[in-house]
Order: C-alpha cells, then sequence, then structure tokens
C-alpha cells in the first residue's frame, strides 16, 4: 500500500513540476490580463488621487497630467523648444496686444507701461474643435436637452457620465471661454486664480460681486448643508473684460500693461467650460454622487476621463472627436539627433490609453517600474529621476540593470528652487530698526548665507535634491538669469569659477554683526536662532536638518529645529513668527516676475493675512519700485538691467540663503518614445508614445517566473507532515491494542 | 434574551456618544478648521477668504461645541459637534471634507476589504486550530516544544517584515505575483493569493499559541480522562469532545476579530494596494478629514458592539447552559 502511494505521489510530484515548469507565462503583472499588449501607457500616483479636475479650481501639480490632457487651453508651452516659448494650442497664433491710453486712443507697442491703460488682445480659435462625447450635450430630434431636467428617480441609478444611454458633442466656440472667464468669480468651488484675473481683467471684480449677489438669491431658502444649489448660470450676467468677437474669436481687455497674460493663458484656468455641462451637474442629486466637473471633466482635449476611482485608479482614453493637432517639426539642435523630430507632422495623440494607478509605497512602486509593468513611475513628478540617478550612481549593479534594460533617463533643469528664509520682521535675522541694527542683522544674514555649503547639501542629499546650487531667487531656464553671475556676498571668482567664500569670511562677518565667535557682544550669549521646517521630521528629513544645524555651528550659531505639520507651518508664516525656515516656489511661468514676486514688500505673508508668498516677509523700497516696473516690462535688454539691480539689492540685503535649482528628470522604458523632460510642457502624455509589441516581448522576458522554490516548499511540508500523520496512526493502533487488551483482560 | 439584547442596545448608544464625544475632542484638539480648509483647497495662492467660503460650504464656520451667539437650545444645535454627530446615528454619513459621498465609498470599499480579510479570517482560524490540534495531540514531545518555539518567534517578528520578505521573494525575485495591486473578477485570485498567504503566517503564531492553551485546559479536565479511559481514540477525544468544548473562547477570540473583517487591516490594506476600508482609514487621518475618520471611528465602534452582542448569543448556541438575562 505504501509503496503504490508512493509511487502515485512521485508521479503527481513529477506531473506537477513539469507542468509549472513549462509554465511560463507571466503570472506577477498588476495589470489585467494581456494589456502590455495593448497601445496603453502604464503609471502611477503617489498618496491619492487628483482632489481637483475642474479647471477652474485645478492648481496642482499632481492634476497637470489629467487636466492638460482633458482641457486645450489658448495657449501651452512648446514641447520641445528650449528656453521655452509660448505656442499656439486652441488658438491659431500667440497674438500681441494693442495698447489703448485712457482716451482709448491707440499707443505703440514700445509705449510705457504707466501711459497704457487698456490692453487688448483679439484671440482666433481653430476651428472644427469639438468636445468630448459627454450626455450634456445629448439632444432628442427636437433640439432639446435630454438630460439637463432629470428628476431623483430618473437620476437614482447614475453614477458616471457613462451611465446615460446617449451622449453628444459640439463645436467649441469663443463663448465657451468667455464662459470660462466669467466662472473664475465662482462662489461655488474655489478659483484660485481669480483675485489674480480680477487685479487685470476689465471689469471681472464687479462681475465677481454680482456673481455673489446671485449666488446668494439663488440660495435663498435652500438648506445651508444642502450639496444640491440652483444652476448659476454665467451666461446671464455681462462682463465687458471678455467677449466673443464672433464664433472663433476671443477678446479679453486688460487693465493696463501685463506681459504675463500670455502665460496665464497656458494655464488651464481659461480652458473652456461647456455651460451645458456646468448645467447638466447642477441637477439636484448630483453632488452627493459626485458627479460634477471636478471629477467627471468635459473637454476638448485629446484624450477624455473614463475611469475614476477613487484613490486606486483613473483612465484616460483617447478623445475620438479629437483631431487637427499635430506633432510638432521644431525643436532644439539636439532634438533631431534625439529621433525627437521623427514624427513631426504625424497626427496626435499617439497612445489609445493612459492608465493611473496608486503605489502608496516606493519599494514596490519601483520594483513594478523596472519589472516593466509602469512605462513611466509618475508621469508628473520630475524628482523619480533623482531616485534612480542616486540607485545608478551608488550601485553598479542597478547601472547594470538599467543599461540591459535600456532606461532611458533625460534630465534638465526645474523652474523652481528651494532656500532658506530670514524672516524680515524678526528682530536677530529680519530687518532691524535702526541704520546700526539693521546694517548688523545684514551682516548675520550674510555670514549665515556663506556658511550654509549648498555645493555640498545637492551632493550629500543628491537622491532627493541633486541639482545646482543658486546664485540668486531667479533660476536658469527663465529670462533675466546669467549663467555667468554670481553672487558677490557669498562667492568669490578664483580661476575664472565660483568660490564660496571662507568660513574665516563668514565668522568675520559674524563678529562685525555683533557676535564674535557665536555669542552676543554685550550679553555674552551663544545666538541661537530657530529653524523652522515644514514637515514632521522623518529619518531622511531628520538627516537634511541636522546637515543645517552642522552647517550653522561652523560658525558657532546654535539652530534649534521646530519641525512642525505643513498647515502650522502656514499658521506661522502668516503671524510672522517664523526665523530661519525652509521653503520652495514652483514657478508658475517661467518669467523673472514670478520669482521676484515671492521678495516683493506689498506681497509679504505676515502683512497680507497669508495672501501673499513673499513669505520671508522682505521689504526694499528700491526693490519694490522696480518690481512694480519690472511687472509692465517685455523681454527686452531694458528688462534686463532692471533684473540685474533687483538680483544686487537682495544678494546684498540676503533675505534669503538662496538654495539650489533641482533637477527635473524623467525615467522611461525603452519602449516609451518622443520624452523630453520639462515641467511647464503640461499636455506632454499627447506627444508620448509606447511601442506595445517591444514591451510585452521585454516583460515576458524579464518576469519569467521561476516555480521550484514552490515545489520545494511544498515537499518540504509534505516531508514534516509525513511523520507527524504516521506518529498519529501509530498512536492511534496503541490505543486500539490497549483497548483490546483490556477487552480480552475483560 | 430580548431584554437583555435591547439592554444592550441602550449601552451601545451610550458607548456610541462617549465614543463620538471622544474622537471629536481628540480631533480638534490637533486640526483647527482652518488648518482643514488649508489641506483642502491646497498649498499654492490659498487666501483667509478662501479658507473662510471653504469653512462656510463644509459647515466649518459654527463653533465646536457651544454657539454663544445663537439663542435658546440652538446654542447647542447650531455647532460643529451637533451637526456631525446627530445625524450619524441614523446612518447618514454625508460627504467627505473633500465632498465625496461617504456611504458609496464605504459600500465600495468594503468589498474590498472583506475579499482579503473575510478568507484571511476564516482560513487563519482553520490553519491555527489545525496546528494547534496537532500540537496538543503531540503534547509534551518533541514536536510540541519546536512547533511553541516556532509560534513564539512567528509572533515575535513585524507583519512588516513578512510583507517586505514575500514581496522580494514571490513577487520579485521568483515572480510568481503581483508585488501589490487589486483588479475585480478572476485576476483577483492572484493578487490575493500574496496577501492571504502572508496574514496567515503572519497571524498563525501567536493563534495556534492561543488556541493550544485554550485545548489544553480541556484535555485536562474530567470529561477528556473519562472519555479515553472508556478506550476512545485519540482523534475522537479532541474532534468530538475537547474541541466542541473549546468553542467558548474560541468564539469570544473570533467575537474580537470579526470587526476587522469588515473594516480591514490597514497595514495589509497599504502595502498590498488593496483599496479596502482600512486605506480608506489611513488616506482620511492623512489627509486630516474629519468627516471621513469620525465615522469610521462611529461604524468601528458599532461593529465591535455587534460583534460582542452576535458572540453573547452564539454562546447560547455552542453551549445549552449559557443564559442570557
Amino acid at each position: 500500500m505504501r509503496t503504490v502511494l508512493s509511487r502515485r505521489s512521485v508521479a503527481v510530484i513529477g506531473a506537477l513540476l513539469l507542468a509549472l515548469g513549462g509554465c511560463s507565462r507571466i503570472s506577477n503583472s498588476p495589470h489585467p490580463s494581456g494589456a502590455e499588449r495593448t497601445n496603453t501607457f502604464f503609471t502611477a500616483f503617489q498618496e491619492r488621487s487628483p482632489k481637483y479636475l475642474d479647471p477652474t479650481a485645478s492648481y496642482s501639480l499632481d492634476e497637470t497630467p489629467y487636466v492638460y490632457s482633458i482641457y486645450e487651453p489658448l495657449y501651452r508651452f512648446h514641447y520641445l523648444k528650449r528656453p521655452y516659448q509660448v505656442a499656439p494650442r486652441a488658438a491659431t497664433a500667440v497674438v500681441e496686444p494693442r495698447y489703448l491710453d485712457r482716451n482709448g486712443h491707440a499707443l505703440p507697442a514700445d509705449a510705457p507701461g504707466e501711459q497704457i491703460a487698456e490692453a487688448v488682445y483679439d484671440i482666433p480659435i481653430r476651428r472644427g474643435i469639438r468636445f468630448a462625447p459627454h450626455p450634456a450635450f445629448a439632444r432628442d430630434a427636437a433640439g432639446n436637452y435630454l438630460y439637463h431636467d432629470l428628476t431623483p428617480e430618473q437620476a437614482a441609478d447614475k453614477r458616471t457620465p457613462f451611465d446615460f444611454a446617449r451622449t453628444g458633442t459640439r463645436e467649441l466656440t469663443a463663448d465657451d471661454y468667455v464662459y470660462a472667464f466669467k466662472r473664475l468669480a465662482t462662489t461655488r468651488i474655489k478659483s484660485p486664480s481669480y483675485s489674480t484675473f480680477a487685479d487685470h481683467v476689465i471689469g471681472l471684480k464687479e462681475y465677481g460681486d454680482r456673481i455673489a449677489a446671485a449666488d446668494k438669491e439663488l440660495r435663498a431658502g435652500v438648506d445651508p448643508a444642502s450639496r444640491d444649489l440652483p444652476f448659476l448660470d454665467f451666461r446671464q450676467y455681462d462682463l465687458p473684460g471678455v467677449k466673443a468677437l464672433d464664433d472663433h474669436t476671443l477678446r479679453v481687455r486688460l487693465n493696463g500693461k501685463y506681459p504675463q497674460f500670455k502665460y496665464w493663458l497656458t494655464m488651464v484656468f481659461t480652458a473652456p467650460v461647456a455651460w451645458e455641462a456646468d448645467k447638466f451637474y447642477a441637477q439636484p442629486g448630483f453632488a452627493e454622487k459626485n458627479l460634477s466637473l471636478n471629477y467627471w471633466p468635459v473637454g476638448t482635449g485629446p484624450y477624455m476621463l473614463v475611469e475614476y476611482q477613487e484613490n486606486r485608479r483613473h483612465v484616460l482614453e483617447r478623445n475620438p472627436n479629437f483631431n487637427g493637432e499635430t506633432y510638432p517639426c521644431e525643436g532644439e539642435a539636439a532634438d533631431a539627433a534625439a529621433g525627437l523630430l521623427a514624427d513631426c507632422g504625424k497626427p496626435l495623440p499617439f497612445m489609445d490609453r493612459i492608465v493611473f494607478a496608486i503605489e502608496k509605497e516606493k519599494i514596490p512602486h519601483k520594483a513594478k517600474f523596472l519589472q516593466g509593468y509602469y512605462d513611466n513611475p509618475e508621469i508628473q513628478r520630475f524628482d523619480w529621476y533623482q531616485e534612480f540617478e542616486y540607485d545608478v550612481r551608488n550601485s553598479e549593479e542597478v547601472a547594470q540593470l538599467f543599461r540591459e534594460r535600456g532606461v532611458q533617463m533625460p534630465r534638465t533643469l526645474e523652474i523652481s528652487n528651494w532656500y532658506v528664509g530670514f524672516n524680515w520682521l524678526d528682530p536677530v535675522v529680519g530687518r532691524g530698526k535702526t541704520p546700526e541694527e539693521r546694517a548688523r542683522n545684514r551682516k548675520l544674514r550674510q555670514a549665515l548665507s556663506i556658511a550654509v555649503d549648498w555645493e555640498e547639501f545637492v551632493r550629500v542629499f543628491e537622491s532627493k535634491a541633486a541639482g545646482e546650487p543658486a546664485m540668486g531667487p531667479v533660476p536658469p531656464g527663465v529670462f533675466g538669469f546669467r549663467a555667468d553671475d554670481i553672487n558677490p556676498v557669498v562667492y568669490s571668482v578664483i580661476d575664472g569659477k565660483p568660490r564660496r567664500k571662507s568660513i574665516d569670511e563668514a565668522k568675520r562677518l559674524l563678529a562685525e554683526a555683533g557676535y564674535p565667535g557665536g555669542r552676543d557682544a554685550v550679553t555674552g550669549r551663544p545666538l541661537v536662532l530657530n529653524y523652522d521646517y515644514q514637515r514632521a521630521l522623518t529619518p531622511e528629513l531628520k538627516a537634511e536638518v541636522e546637515w543645517m544645524v552642522r552647517q550653522f555651528a561652523k560658525i558657532n550659531v546654535q539652530l534649534e529645529i521646530r519641525a512642525t505639520d505643513y498647515n502650522r507651518f502656514q499658521e506661522k508664516a502668516e503671524k510672522g513668527s517664523l526665523q530661519v525656515f525652509w521653503w520652495g516656489w514652483f514657478a508658475d511661468y517661467p518669467d523673472a516676475e514670478n520669482f521676484l514676486f515671492l521678495l516683493y514688500g506689498p506681497n509679504s505673508k505676515a502683512l497680507t493675512n497669508g495672501n501673499g508668498e513673499n513669505a520671508a516677509n522682505y521689504d526694499n523700497a528700491e526693490f519694490n519700485r522696480l518690481f512694480d516696473e519690472l511687472k509692465y516690462l517685455d523681454d527686452n535688454e531694458h528688462k534686463q538691467r532692471v533684473i540685474d539691480r533687483m538680483l544686487a539689492i537682495v544678494r546684498d540685503d540676503a533675505p534669503w540663503a538662496f538654495g539650489y535649482n533641482p533637477y527635473a528628470g524623467s525615467v522611461n522604458h525603452q519602449w516609451v518614445g518622443n520624452v523630453k523632460p520639462g515641467p511647464l510642457a503640461t499636455d506632454r502624455l499627447m506627444y508620448m508614445k509606447v511601442d506595445p509589441a517591444l514591451r510585452a516581448a521585454r516583460i515576458a522576458e524579464w518576469n519569467r517566473p521561476i516555480w521550484w522554490p514552490v515545489v520545494l516548499m511544498a515537499l518540504a511540508l509534505v516531508a514534516a507532515v509525513v511523520p507527524a500523520f504516521r506518529a498519529w496512526k501509530r498512536r492511534e493502533r496503541e490505543t486500539a491494542g490497549r483497548r483490546l487488551a483490556a477487552i480480552e483482560e475483560r | 434574551m430580548l431584554a437583555y439584547i435591547a439592554r444592550r442596545c441602550v449601552y451601545a448608544v451610550l458607548i456610541l456618544v462617549g465614543v463620538n464625544l471622544l474622537t471629536f475632542t481628540l480631533f480638534f484638539a490637533v486640526n483647527s478648521p482652518d488648518n482643514i480648509a488649508r489641506l483642502n483647497i491646497g498649498s499654492k495662492r490659498v487666501t483667509q477668504d478662501a479658507i473662510e467660503k471653504w469653512k462656510a460650504e463644509h459647515g466649518y464656520d459654527k463653533p465646536l461645541w457651544f454657539n454663544a451667539r445663537a439663542e435658546g437650545a440652538r446654542k447647542i444645535t447650531q455647532t460643529i459637534f451637533y451637526d456631525r454627530s446627530l445625524r450619524l446615528f441614523t446612518l447618514d454619513f454625508g460627504s467627505s471634507d473633500s465632498g465625496r459621498d461617504i456611504r458609496h465609498e464605504v459600500g465600495t470599499r468594503i468589498q474590498a476589504s472583506l475579499a482579503l480579510a473575510g478568507p484571511m479570517l476564516l482560513l487563519t482560524v482553520f490553519v491555527s486550530i489545525a496546528f494547534s490540534l496537532l500540537l496538543v495531540f503531540f503534547r509534551a514531545s518533541y514536536l510540541d516544544f519546536w512547533g511553541t518555539v516556532l509560534c513564539v518567534v512567528m509572533m515575535s517578528i513585524s507583519s512588516l517584515f513578512y510583507i517586505i520578505m514575500a514581496q522580494w521573494l514571490f513577487g520579485k525575485t521568483l515572480k510568481l505575483v503581483p508585488l501589490s495591486g487589486f483588479v475585480p473578477g478572476l485576476d483577483l485570485v492572484k493578487f490575493l493569493a500574496l496577501p492571504l498567504v502572508v496574514g496567515i503566517v503572519f497571524q498563525l503564531g501567536s493563534e495556534a499559541r492561543l488556541f493550544r492553551a485554550m485545548l489544553l485546559e480541556e484535555t485536562n479536565k474530567d470529561y477528556v480522562r473519562t472519555a479515553r479511559s472508556k478506550g476512545l481514540s485519540e482523534a475522537a477525544v479532541l474532534f468530538r469532545h475537547v474541541l466542541r468544548n473549546a468553542w467558548l473562547p474560541v468564539l469570544t477570540h473570533l467575537g474580537a476579530l470579526l470587526p476587522y473583517a469588515f473594516l480591514g487591516s490597514i497595514v495589509f490594506e497599504s502595502f498590498f494596494g488593496i483599496p479596502g476600508l482600512g486605506t480608506y482609514v489611513i488616506e482620511a487621518i492623512g489627509g486630516q478629514d474629519f468627516a471621513i475618520v469620525h465615522t469610521m471611528v462611529f461604524l468601528g465602534s458599532l461593529l465591535y458592539i455587534l460583534a460582542y452582542l452576535l458572540t453573547d448569543v452564539a454562546y447560547t448556541f455552542v453551549d445549552p447552559r449559557v443564559r442570557l438575562t
């Protein structure tokens, strides 16, 4: 019996081994079977789903791959050209404004900014652009909208726009842009750009007041806690600053000159909004089912959102009504050699679907990328480059793996900066009250600026902070930045290269500031400063913060760490109670104004109750005056001179220890094409492409399952169970024997 | 028994009121409505006006506990506490602070939690009882000794270690299963295999030791000796007598585990990317979403109360001697 069993066992195990040995189909794919063979781009997102997909409200980096793929603003930043150039998107051209004086008379293009009372932009819009299919546009034979007046019963089982039987579309017109501009004044959702636009667009502030009043009327009698609010129709009220001259021409009138306006037109705030969509989503019961523009956007862009599973998965699919866009034929000199112009003139987009899946943990996230299951680890973030670059540099094994797998890692500089700020309102590191105190405090800030060795920082923390030390608040890639310009307060030029000044020099400045040897010359007490950090300290962050403490300690200044969460940190900034702090800025657009406004006095965070972005509360009369002038200047020699002077002022005053400008890179597998990193090229997904056949082949090659250890484990388990089973049987036999013996005895 | 259940229901309401009070106090001790607003609006260009607007839209513009400006009973009813707490008792969870329908989210996510935690609970109990029966059968032998040592070793290791090792071995090195993720339908099996195995192995040590202790306590009783003296086989003694009588403590233990099947495991769901209620809670805490945290704590308490009530009722079926009065 035992022999037969073991033969059978051997046969079964043998068959199992053969079956498993022959089983080479991939089994560790996180996607549905066969997904890698489709024309789909797989990427991931961390932490949570994007919060705002409504173009009026969207302003976060994690939202950009969605909203800029779904909506079409009038302009864009050219995908390939650097420095960044504004190019038309839904518009047919980037137009120059006409300037008028107070009496409505035309002014020349180079008229001084102060004389210009009004800037008029007449923007031509491309014909034939159509909205993606959506039930908001569906009509019956008589032309009535099918789904604009649903009863709660009819809408009861509807949770997504795809639960409706019919969809419709229509052509985009200039009125959709007018509606979008008007909608910036909404009182229903957040509108982060409203205050900026209200300052510039003629009549928008008054329009906002009228909308607020209209909304109040509409809400009369409605339960304040109710999410079902009557449709607020922005078309009913006139906004003098924005008009549709005809179906394909938009006129925008601004108060005075505002050269940066063209950059705002690249942003999704001014992307077209169909009133039908707004009305459709305003129906009773829709809001509580998250049926709104915030979750189910309606645009004219290359993609439409077809799946939204909160904090889990989002899918963009090709908009069947999208046409007319082609791949660019011009770029930088190196682009042709890099194959980035090979698709010149081909219709866009290249990919059918974009799948975003959540990855909360970094280790599996990286592992899945290396297995080939993500084409790019996270499309909207550029710090993955630093992560992988660090791995590659520090491990020959990893470097070899990356080479074998043909991982592409193109790099550029991000239009952003990180810095250590000194609060101008603080009595020790701030401006100071008397001229003597101001001079002393300035020397203290200069000494600290020299002491913090940013060259070392980007080297030590290259896994997350790779970049280049900054010479001022304006980063490379922005008009006004000079590659040969150095910060003379912190650097000396030796052999034609900038060298950070010595610690002795910093100590000398510190002594002149009234703190010889790091002690107060009057009281003899050690100089202790508070360092506010915007996050709770993880081990990784602790290393960074302690590094900062060591930098200050080099000149015997003690730094007390005050790490907190971002909310508390913001509160302290608003109250002006920070002393020394860590902060950064990611540009809205590539203009020096967008960085220098961080140091503009009237923009002080503490003095504007948190409304300004000048976290250091820096205030210098000459700098402020120059900034007022800069706002009106086009990119020319004069603007460069103004920027140079402003940089000289802030370098001398040192309200920041100018930190570093981080690298931005992209990490992609070999089958991903047309990749050019550029944080401002927000519509990049439509230019990128994948080779599904190559991907499927590589994934199969890299992910052959190995089953034999599992068989060994199973055998080991059997080997452990069999003796126990035998012992069990033996005991049973012994018990039976004892019972038999007892019976026989009786 | 009905009187007993009615009394327990009254206690349940009092417990829920207490839990509610505690959750509210603790949450708002560390988060102000301004903080919550700021986090929801975003980090760039957030004005105080925008914060005030957000608070008004989400009902955070009222005082927390007591509205001194209101009249009469409205001093209490016109507060955030009253607004947020009362409706929970009618199981109206409302919307999250980010505007999403909590009831729908809970309904969707509970399926993912159950898909993992349900089988995990049943299989863990089954495997642990089988293993503990084996140890009890071989009590005082080398197998029992080394089995117990193994249990102690297994329960001494963090679940994170098991997870990371399993992901590394089975997902990354052997490439047998996905490292993490969740796809509904038939593909679900390959996503649940690894967390299930890891969950069982991780809990096996502590559960088997607990069940072993419960079973051993029974094996020393007189009725077991009588059964053996009758000459019953050891298997018959264990399965027919010991196991049956050990059900009461096992049931108590199961009652405590039952809510996890619904609420999900925070660690397992987070590491294996399972979109269940465990991750929902973690995300809500990370996002300082009071509405979700409040709801989930309330639901958790409710499930515990129900689970213990069900356990008590189940006693009467398992042991006819038990009377609920």
